[in-house]
């Protein structure tokens, strides 16, 4: 609140006019179609039954962290944050632990099937 | 029509037992007391203008601290209670369905709504002063939480009376907490509760990261932080990881218990021990979210009192931000007897151990702070003193339990009691409590009374481990937890009634601190000097209490203990840098609607517990209501003018 | 401060920090949500196999519906980048009329989705039925959940937008709105993937 210096804290980083030129439509374009490509293949790996098994669920979860990545940099403009990078790396934590819970619930659950 | 009246108050009320009535009677009582006081002194108002709406810090962290220190009182009762029945064999003290109820509310109370508030009131309190920083960065959403906190825990206390205690133990287990073996309300108190409080610890756990990352002083970079404020950022961050889990844990159990789901029944495919899994990867980490600023307060004490600066600054920060991630890992260690196989027993075994590590990397860190220090043992230091062989052993005695297959021995023996019972006092009350001590002139203006402090402090330290000691010998000896009552022949009374001496004596600790207040809020001095300890951070710099835009002008830092520094360069007789002019202040605006937002959370849950739809529905439009109302209002900040400013400093006697 | 209050202009730059402090303050809130759903994903995930005798993943999707709403939902994504692109060139009618596009899309994504359960329900598998459809319906439920907030918060956004135009504070409330859309369209590609893809494999 009422900090005329938020965002500075200590970093020096002049005063906070970033005017948030956030993308451009030839980026925004991009990255649609590149979602749209992304989406597509696994559909057609799945209905198509061209994979199988591991070879499946890797292009499937593949696909879908790439874009994941298109999005985070096409739409949400994560490469343009400025110094420091707070927001990635919060991000970057998140997601450590999201796969740590992930992951963890399954291996720790493949011992207690029931039903 | 009466017979009907009759019915329903027998089942909406809790009847039967007269420890029941008197705590009704108690609580009218106190209702009535505090509304006539209130409109006797025509104070309506100035609750409602000065506290209910404010969205000062301070404001909020002197309700906090108020809030948990009640909810201290009762856990504190409900422990007492646990004691008085397991004193003697074959006692019938409580029922055992009694007991159930009291062992269940003793641990949520303590854990969520005692240890948490009081940690977002040191939070609250302490951490916008010691960054240079003139509120919380979304000083609205810090409001919204501690009503969402108060609410909660108001919805929580109230199944004491009304409809029955949950009784399923702290973190309520299915299927025992399922429809099918807890029919009652009970279990949706439970899971409301602390479903709305624990909304409002996310919020507060934003709140902080993001002042924290992005509201310091000029020139206070990361590592210049003082080591309290680290280990809030390293709280938070946990908060904001975890919590979000206990959310969706609860919100199946709900469903579950709401909707007929089957998540965690027996029937349909559903799998309790999925519950088990999922609460504990939020309440491992919950643990380490208590404990975190309890380290940063210690490591704030040891600094002032030696009058030396930290050691290991980097080692201490490196230790924070690494438990924190850690504390993400070891979450099986709760449930080593489920039968998850070795390799999963042994990674997380594994991990436990691991975090140790820089736990007793700390250690050190505070007794190489205190090796030639020229050290002075007022109350938060005692404190201090206090804690660090008792964390010692209580970690010690974890890293026993973390061994895997003894913990098959361990598990859910008092052994396991003990232990956490050592870290969670022994670490976060005791680290509490040296906080609560040594910020309360920064806060109100005058110290507490040091020689009943000390009394105080003795009666808890040994009451402590009077208390507490048996009962690791009681759980090699085969007591498990949450029995009430033991046979003659089990050999385990001698030690129950030690244990129970030694609880009572920590009651006893806690009726001198409020004496201790009382006496210091009636006789104290006040404190003109803004610095009474001799601190060393940006917090000591300003009056007490703080003006309540805090820094009529903002600190520029240049090194680890500013004021400190300050200090040195004006006693070799530096002229102090030049002030730059004033400015107006840019405030926010007090607001009522964190507090109607929050009781509408209230009714809803309220409603949903009891399956009213005519509560709960108005409750969520309420809700909704305020949501848009807040969104819509563009006016919500204001400036102070220059010559309020200057007044303000003149009147706290310092030039501006 | 569309409303011209010349003593406030003075202290924009306070104001945009402030602005830019709650956009952080919103992706670390939309982290929270990541971790939600990942624990949701998680018990989806462990609790797929138990149908206690229901419809199994594969009897019960129906992949045409699922496909239209997934193209229907990245469609959104991209026409609400597009709002923002209007605002950047301080466009107010291109930003209202991007915004109402991407409500228009997700209403119909909504639309698709409480079809398919309704549909599903008829067919007698309710969130009652098995730990598999418990795990289901929460999931999807809670998506969609998001989906019909953030339609309502855009059209309070599009009032206000209307009534304030292009400032510092709703410039703001549109960046965030943009990045929860963002995230919503994430969120429903693991869904997509996870339960309706390796669900009918």
């Amino acid at each position: 609140m009422a900090q005329h210096t938020a965002g500075h804290g200590g970093h020096g980083d002049g005063h906070g006019h970033e005017q948030e030129s956030h993308g451009s439509l030839k980026s925004y374009v991009a990255g649609f179609v590149l979602s749209l490509i992304l989406t597509a293949i696994p559909l057609f790996v799945v209905l198509n039954e061209w994979l199988e098994g591991t070879a499946a669920h890797v292009v499937l979860l593949g696909s879908a962290v790439l874009q994941f990545i298109v999005q985070l940099v096409f739409f949400m403009h994560l490469r343009e944050e400025k110094k420091p990078r707070y927001n990635l790396m919060v991000l970057l934590l998140g997601i450590a632990i999201l796969v740590t819970i992930v992951g963890g619930s399954i291996w720790i659950m493949t011992y207690n099937k029931v039903g | 029509m009466l017979d009907r009246i009759k019915e329903f108050a027998s089942t909406f009320f809790v009847t039967g037992d007269p420890l029941i009535y008197g705590a009704d009677v108690a609580i009218v009582m106190t209702i009535i007391a505090v509304v006539s006081v209130l409109t006797y002194f025509k104070r309506w108002k100035w609750l409602w203008s000065e506290w209910i709406t404010t969205v000062d810090h301070k404001r909020i962290g002197i309700m906090y601290v108020i809030a948990s220190l009640l909810m201290l009182f009762r856990g504190g009762v409900d422990a007492l209670l646990m004691r008085t029945q397991l004193a003697m064999p074959n006692n019938d003290f409580l029922t055992p369905e009694h007991y159930n109820a009291i062992f269940t509310t003793h641990g949520v109370i303590m854990i969520l709504f005692m240890a948490m508030p009081l940690m977002f009131g040191l939070f609250n309190l302490v951490v916008p002063l010691q960054i240079g920083a003139r509120d919380v960065a979304f000083p609205f959403l810090n409001s919204l939480s501690f009503w969402l906190f108060f609410w909660g825990a108001m919805l929580f206390n109230m199944s004491f009376v009304i409809g029955g205690s949950p009784d399923a133990g702290w973190l309520s287990y299915p299927p025992l907490s399922g429809k099918a073996f807890s029919p009652g309300v009970g279990q949706d108190f439970y899971i409301w509760g602390i479903q709305i409080s624990g909304i409002g610890s996310l919020m507060t756990g934003i709140n902080f990261v993001v002042t924290i990352l992005k509201m310091r002083a000029p020139g206070m970079k990361l590592m210049k932080m003082p080591m309290f404020t680290w280990s809030v950022l390293s709280s938070s961050l946990t908060i904001l990881l975890a919590f979000p889990i206990l959310t969706v844990t609860l919100a199946l159990l709900f469903i579950d218990r709401y909707f007929g789901a089957h998540f965690f029944t027996l029937d349909g495919g559903g799998n309790p021990m999925m519950y088990i899994n999922l609460i504990w990867m939020w309440g491992h980490p919950e643990v380490y979210i208590v404990v975190l600023p309890a380290f940063g307060i210690f490591s704030e004490v040891v600094a002032t009192f030696s009058r030396k600066k930290l050691f290991g600054y980097k080692s201490m920060v490196f230790a924070l931000m690494s438990i924190a991630v850690f504390s993400f890992t070891t979450w099986a260690h709760h449930f080593f007897t489920m039968g998850s196989g070795a390799d999963v027993n042994a990674f997380f075994a594994v991990t436990t151990m691991i975090i140790a590590i820089p736990t007793g990397v700390k250690v050190f860190n505070w007794l190489f702070t205190m090796y030639r220090g020229r050290i002075t043992f007022p109350t938060p230091m005692l404190w201090t003193m206090g804690f660090i062989p008792c964390f010692v052993v209580g970690g010690m005695t974890g890293v026993l339990l973390s061994v895997a297959p003894a913990d098959f021995q361990f598990h859910n023996s008092y052994f396991l009691i003990a232990h956490f019972h050592q870290v969670l006092i022994g670490g976060v009350a005791f680290g509490y409590f040296a906080g609560l001590y040594y910020w309360w002139p920064k806060v109100f203006g005058f110290k507490l009374h040091e020689k009943i402090g000390k009394w105080a402090f003795w009666f808890w330290n040994i009451g402590f481990y009077v208390c507490f000691m048996p009962q690791y010998a009681l759980g090699l000896m085969g007591m498990t937890r949450r029995v009430s009552t033991y046979g003659w022949d089990t050999g385990w009374w001698e030690l129950n009634l030690v244990s129970t001496v030694g609880g009572f004596l920590m009651g006893i600790g806690f009726l001198f601190q409020v004496w201790q207040i009382l006496h210091s809020i009636k006789f104290m001095e006040r404190d003109t000097t803004g610095d009474p300890w001799g601190g060393r951070t940006l917090e000591w710099s300003i009056p007490s209490p703080a003006p309540h835009y805090n820094f009529a002008t903002l600190p520029v830092v240049t090194g680890k203990d500013p004021w400190w520094e300050e200090k040195l360069r004006r006693e070799r007789g530096e002229a102090p840098a030049p002030k730059p002019p004033l400015e107006p202040i840019h405030m926010p605006k007090n607001s009522g609607i964190p507090f109607i937002m929050s009781f509408c959370w209230f009714l809803a849950g309220f409603g949903l517990v009891f399956n009213w739809l005519w509560i709960a529905i108005p409750g969520f439009v309420g809700v909704a209501a305020c949501m848009l109302a807040h969104s819509f209002n563009y006016n919500t900040d204001y400036y102070i003018p220059v010559d309020e400013i200057e007044r303000t400093e003149a009147a706290a006697r310092r030039a501006v | 401060m569309a409303n011209g209050n010349a003593h406030a202009h003075t202290h924009d730059d306070g104001h945009h920090d402030l602005e830019s402090l709650r956009l952080m303050g919103f992706w670390i809130f939309l982290i929270t949500d990541c971790i939600l759903f990942g624990t949701l994903f998680a018990t989806y995930i462990v609790l797929h196999g138990n149908t206690a005798g229901g419809p199994t993943p594969a009897e019960l999707f129906k992949m045409p519906g699922v496909i239209a709403e997934t193209f229907i939902l990245l469609t959104s994504s991209f026409t609400s980048g597009l709002a923002l692109l209007s605002m950047n060139q301080g466009n107010r009618r291109g930003l209202i009329g991007w915004l109402a596009v991407t409500i228009l899309l997700g209403a119909s994504f909504i639309t698709l989705e409480v079809t398919e359960f309704i549909d599903m329900v008829h067919e007698g598998a309710t969130i009652g039925t098995s730990a598999f459809l418990s795990g289901f319906f929460t999931l999807v439920g809670t998506h969609g959940l998001h989906v019909s907030l953030g339609l309502v918060w855009m059209t309070a956004l599009i009032i206000q937008l209307a009534r304030h135009g292009i400032t510092p504070v709703t410039r703001r409330k549109a960046n965030v709105i943009g990045l929860y859309w963002h995230f919503l369209d994430v969120v429903w590609i693991f869904v997509f993937t996870i339960v309706y893809l390796m669900g009918v494999m």
